[in-house]
């Protein structure tokens, strides 16, 4: 499957460049074949279309290539923006548990906030970031917290609607056991909705964590200061190719990373509580 | 400080008037629509007295107020954004990336062995930023709308396609027998039998899809875009600290997407009323 993709990459990166090549030889007063276009196609300054080797080439000159401290290296770029996702994460994940406790425990509570917590899952959070940047530039706020700020809101709602599906799952026969026991709401949600919610949790974690790193770098690109979108923006503007892509899979496998590690501290929990 | 007061006072009033409703109403309609209504009027009347009552610069956070006259001032602008963004843009995108997810899904399907492996990609594709693709689509197909569209059609596409690959697999082996005992072709057992089981399916990827379509298109526009559009519109405002104009942007898009995801969901009611979770609503 892997080696379909590469192929058909190969293929697309020589017939997306061959134009270039074929203007260049016709400034130049020359035609060129075939046979002198595919090897130009693949090793060009600022390809339509890199070829996998030369992004393989790029990620490797990031990652290994620079010492970690430098601008120029993809491992600063991108811890930049992992610390602002975690930050992020970590919070929107926070509130997020925290509002839906209040919900499932307080009916006025349900009723008036969580249509608005569905409703915001339709809306595109991402569009507030340039403002974001702005108004916290004018209190002189620059880097991690706008991006984190966003993280956490995008992390917020899927936590919130996920965590109150699964704090309800538990039934009655389960709740009236609670009560049998002279069980308080404390008792109730520490003992029994919250061990119940867990498999909601992680789902919605999963979603939270992939959203968080979605925010930290449209973040980033209106604020291009640092950070793994600031390449992206950066590379654009100077039709940097290779350093787009590059970018571009760092982040892909940052938010892998961070979703198979949710993955893991789900098996990890799930098998502790014996679910 | 009258402002502040006041705007504490309504909140507390309108918090009392629902804790009022639900008593009295418990969970008719009406109150579950007036009670989120009225907590949304009472968050905006203290958005109002503090920023009013703490006198807010606008260039920090514009009083709700501010942006309502703003948004109405500016209809015409307003109309032209929607229309560069969420019509040409991600309308446009939607349709084509949707379908072509939707025709790959029928093809996966009767050729079965595209099908081994596509579910793990398709799902670790949903984790992947792929709004990230935007630089280079605008690079590819310039700043004008189809590069907005190109970005949507990459976004929606694994989400449409996960989904219905699942719902064409829906339909359960007694049906599935039942249509090879009319001796039904494979056309015709998709059409009658396995397209409809999985329209619900479907519909699940074509409502998330709305929202990615409009990140999508807004978000392309961070990269470069002609002088209009919604996404244009909110970083060349916010860089010129019209934050008023911002905030009336950020609500077209806020509209925009409610209604689209509305839509989708007002025609999902329709084609699958006979699903069991669209049955037993009034």
């Amino acid at each position: 499957m892997l080696g379909v993709i590469v192929a058909v990459w190969y293929l697309a990166a020589i017939l997306m460049n061959a134009a270039w090549e074929r203007d260049q030889a016709a400034r130049a007063g020359q035609t060129v074949g075939w046979a002198e276009i595919v090897p130009a196609t693949m090793v060009q300054d600022r390809p339509v279309l890199p070829a996998p080797h030369q992004v393989v080439g790029a990620l490797w000159d990031g990652l290994a290539g620079q010492a970690v401290t430098s601008k120029r290296s993809l491992v600063w770029h991108g811890w930049v923006t992992l610390r602002a996702t975690a930050v992020g994460f970590a919070f929107g994940t926070g509130f997020g548990i925290v509002l839906a406790i209040l919900i499932v425990q307080f009916r006025v509570m349900d009723m008036a906030v969580m249509p608005w917590a569905i409703a915001s899952q339709t809306i595109p959070i991402v569009a507030i970031a340039p403002m974001i940047v702005v108004v916290f530039g004018r209190f002189g706020i620059t880097g991690m917290l706008p991006k984190a700020l966003l993280a956490a809101y995008l992390t917020f709602f899927p936590v919130v609607v996920g965590m109150v599906k699964g704090l309800r799952a538990p039934d009655a026969m389960q709740l009236d056991l609670m009560r049998t026991w002279n069980g308080g709401a404390f008792a109730t949600i520490w003992k029994l909705r919250l061990p119940a919610s867990l498999p909601y949790l992680f789902a919605s974690l999963k979603v939270g964590v992939a959203a968080a790193v979605v925010g930290t770098v449209v973040t980033e690109v209106s604020q291009p200061t640092a950070g793994l979108g600031a390449r992206l923006l950066t590379g654009s503007y100077y039709g940097q190719t290779l350093q787009i892509w590059a970018a571009l899979f760092v982040a892909a496998g940052l938010a892998a990373g961070l979703v198979a590690l949710v993955g893991l501290a789900e098996r990890v929990v799930l098998r502790r509580v014996g679910a | 400080m009258i402002w502040i007061v006041a705007a504490l006072l309504v909140w507390v009033g309108f918090w009392t008037l629902n804790v009022a409703l639900i008593a009295r109403g418990g969970t008719a309609r009406w109150v579950r629509i007036a009670v989120p209504a009225l907590f949304g009027v009472a968050l905006l009347v203290l958005w109002e007295g503090l920023v009013r009552g703490l006198d807010v610069s606008a260039v920090f956070v514009p009083a709700p107020s501010e942006i309502g006259s703003k948004f109405a001032a500016s209809l015409p602008m307003l109309w032209g954004d929607f229309v560069q963004t969420v019509l040409k843009g991600a309308l446009s995108g939607y349709v084509i990336g949707c379908g072509a997810a939707i025709l790959t899904a029928i093809a996966i399907d009767r050729f079965i062995f595209l099908r081994q492996g596509l579910l793990p990609i398709g799902s670790f594709v949903a984790a992947l930023p792929v709004v990230g693709m935007a630089p280079i689509m605008v690079m590819w197909f310039g700043f004008d709308w189809q590069s907005k569209a190109a970005v949507v059609v990459v976004m929606v596409f694994f989400p449409v396609l996960v989904n219905a690959v699942a719902g064409l697999g829906a339909s359960d082996r007694m049906q599935r027998d039942l249509m090879a005992t009319y001796g039904a072709s494979w056309g015709q057992s998709l059409i009658r039998l396995r397209l409809p089981a999985a329209m619900p399916f479907i519909f699940n990827g074509l409502k998330i899809a709305t929202t990615l379509a409009l990140i999508g298109a807004i978000v392309a526009e961070f990269f470069g875009s002609p002088t209009s559009g919604v996404g244009f519109r909110i970083q060349a405002s916010g860089g010129k600290f019209q934050l008023a104009l911002t905030w009336a942007e950020i609500a077209v898009a806020a509209l925009s997407g409610l209604a689209f995801y509305g839509i989708v969901a007002w025609v999902e009611a329709r084609l699958t009323f006979w699903h069991p979770s669209q049955r037993g609503r009034d």
